[in-house]
């Protein structure tokens, strides 16, 4: 993962609320067995029907609730690769927000008036060590768990840094034997 | 001692680290999973406990008896299953492919192989992971990189969510049952209302059900936005559990339920938030939108976009009426159907079969209307056939497949044309969900049984009395 300090540049407008993952990248395209090229299927049936336009900027703004559904890691895959390097909205599905944090890509929660603000500027500067999102008209302040942060400042692989602590795996393991049966051996 | 809540007391069991728990069991299915043991490729790592973890193809899967991966006639279907075999195979993880009769979807297969079990933390690459919290597990879905994670550490970087708790009180009446309890709920707190949350459904109500209808109501906690959805066990879950196949058996079984037994909220412990429901109030529900939250009762109409119950948006719900084809005021019993699916991991267990098949007992499937039944499992689908539920279902004119994710998702062979309408028992009404242009109504297996027969919706409240 590349080390994410600042994103800035224009902003495209998504003003819809319940953005779900189907609508991301829906199911058809999740038969690939890679990482990569699912920009091009981003919100395949709303632009192919002519519903929305998106430009690839560098910001996404969106409704409440952003990525709700499914699990599919496949969403922040394809927002990435379409080109988004930030998601703003008043809110995220827990899942989707975490998929963003393992991908580089920023997503970033800030009150429905502020990202509101951003959409109408269309254009913004988002700060991740100051935490902070700037546009002509504002400036707001986001929240981030300290870890998150860190690791993203600084393109840290999550599994490396868990593997740390692998002494406290094996004791914990140690400590804790399985009550049924292995699941190899059933 | 400080009074805790069952969450409590399993996330406590589960600190490897601060910020790090253990894992005792992960599921795997083809769909999540590709790109995750690519990674582990990549940097040279082997999966540290096979012996905790388990996978099934499911997501892919043609219902027509396809009886071997190669045999699966889509390229991408088939390439998918295979890589899952391939990886399997190479990384020592036990797999049900297709030919095997423990095949099913992986949150059917993990509670009937008893494989699932209370106070574990449970996770698989599906947001519906959330089922298996009906056990009085912590059972959550994860990203494909989470998987990769857990994979390679048998644990997972998890910060300390927020607890709710939903105490619904009073019995419920006849024709509602846990589904219903379910969207009723959802409507109520709306897709986000849960969001953050891990979700303790609790009261007499959910104590009287069965374990079929606690998996129907966790699976769905993803739809209110929740992280998990729990339910302390009780003499109801260790009867299920008890003699199957990697279920503890002689003195580790008295062991295990002494410490199951102590999987409970203490009288007395807090929760970030407290909800009430009245059971005794709730009525059969249908959606009516295009998120599980637009939901309504069935004696109820189409609602007016600009005085939703529930927190709905008038914007949002303007669109989905649009896609939905459906204009306000038109009572939900007079909503006609094309397709009618009973089946994927909400409702597809012999219980939901059996209510299902009750219902239609003796009658004909509407002309207008193709219906079919997908049982969740190879095993569900040998039961069921065992008790002579598959000859009810075709001979009332229902097609009888085999088992799969279905039309829940539109990933394989089974999906809705364009501008068909469906009474679905699934979990998802999204746009396009079970093939585009798709329009889904979410229903109980009882309300889809009932709506295949008539060829629309139906009060089931003494339906079967008046039909």
């Amino acid at each position: 993962m590349d080390p994410v300090e600042v994103v800035e540049g224009d902003v495209s407008v998504l003003d819809r609320a319940d953005v779900d993952t189907d609508q991301i990248i829906p199911k058809q395209f999740l038969k690939r067995i890679e990482r990569t090229g699912f920009g091009e299927f981003l919100f395949y049936d709303w632009i192919r029907d002519g519903e929305i336009e998106l430009e690839p900027n560098p910001i996404l703004v969106a409704g409440a609730n952003f990525g709700s559904g499914s699990s599919r890691e496949h969403a922040v895959w394809a927002i990435a690769d379409f080109g988004f390097k930030a998601v703003i909205a008043p809110s995220f599905s827990d899942i989707f927000y975490a998929n963003s944090t393992k991908n580089g890509l920023l997503a970033v929660i800030v009150p429905p008036e502020h990202c509101r603000g951003i959409a109408a500027a269309g254009r913004a500067r988002i700060d991740l060590d100051d935490q902070t999102v700037d546009y002509e008209g504002g400036v707001v302040r986001f929240e981030i768990e300290e870890d998150v942060k860190h690791r993203l400042l600084g393109g840290h692989d999550e599994i490396s840094i868990t593997l740390q602590d692998a002494e406290a795996i094996d004791a914990y393991e140690a400590a804790h034997p399985m009550l049924g049966r292995p699941t190899t051996a059933i | 001692m400080t009074p805790t809540t069952l969450f409590d007391k399993i996330w406590q069991r589960h600190e490897v680290a601060d910020g790090l728990i253990y894992i005792d069991l992960h599921l795997v299915h083809e769909v999540t999973s590709p790109q995750a043991f690519d990674g582990l490729r990549l940097a040279n790592r082997k999966v540290r406990r096979p012996d905790r973890t388990l996978a099934t193809a499911d997501h892919n899967v043609p219902t027509d008896d396809t009886p071997v991966a190669r045999m699966i006639r889509d390229e991408l279907s088939r390439k998918q299953v295979e890589k899952l075999e391939a990886n399997c195979r190479e990384f020592g993880v036990p797999l049900y492919s297709l030919g095997s009769d423990r095949r099913g979807i992986v949150h059917v297969i993990g509670p009937e192989l008893g494989v699932t079990q209370p106070g574990m933390t449970i996770v698989c690459g599906d947001s519906h992971t959330s089922t298996h919290g009906a056990f009085g597990a912590l059972a959550f879905g994860i990203g494909t990189s989470e998987v990769e994670h857990v994979l390679a550490t048998q644990t997972l970087v998890q910060k300390r969510p927020k607890t709710m708790r939903i105490n619904y009180t009073g019995q419920l009446p006849e024709g509602v049952g846990a589904k219903d309890m379910i969207l009723a709920t959802i409507g109520r707190l709306g897709t986000g209302g849960m969001t953050g949350h891990v979700v303790e459904y609790a009261g007499e109500a959910v104590r009287a059900l069965s374990m079929e209808g606690r998996m129907t109501m966790c699976n769905m906690t993803i739809e209110g936005g929740g992280r998990a959805g729990m339910i302390a066990p009780d003499e109801t879950t260790f009867a299920y559990v008890e003699g199957k196949p990697g279920a503890p058996t002689g003195a580790d079984w008295d062991a295990a339920v002494a410490s199951w037994s102590e999987l409970r909220t203490d009288e007395g412990a807090t929760f970030d938030e407290e909800v009430e429901i009245d059971a005794s109030s709730l009525s059969p529900m249908i959606t009516w939108g295009t998120t599980p939250g637009m939901v309504t009762e069935v004696a109820s109409v189409v609602p007016d976009p600009d005085s939703v119950d529930g927190p709905v948006e008038p914007e949002t719900a303007k669109r989905a009426l649009s896609y939905m084809a459906l204009e306000p005021g038109i009572p939900m019993t007079e909503i006609a159907l094309d397709r009618v699916f009973i089946g994927s991991c909400t409702n597809s267990r012999i219980e939901d079969l059996r209510a299902a098949a009750d219902f239609v007992s003796g009658r004909k499937v509407a002309d207008s209307v193709r219906a079919m039944v997908v049982p969740g499992s190879e095993q569900v689908r040998k039961q069921a056939e065992e008790e002579g539920l598959d000859r009810v279902f075709r001979d009332a004119g229902f097609e009888w497949r085999a088992s799969g994710c279905s039309m829940c998702l539109g990933m394989n062979p089974d999906i809705l044309i364009e501008g068909e309408r469906c009474a679905s028992t699934s979990n998802r009404n999204f746009e396009g969900r079970q093939g585009k242009g798709g329009r889904t109504h979410l229903v109980s297996p009882q309300m889809a049984a009932a709506a295949a027969v008539e060829g629309h919706f139906v009060d089931i409240r003494g339906w079967k009395e008046r039909s």
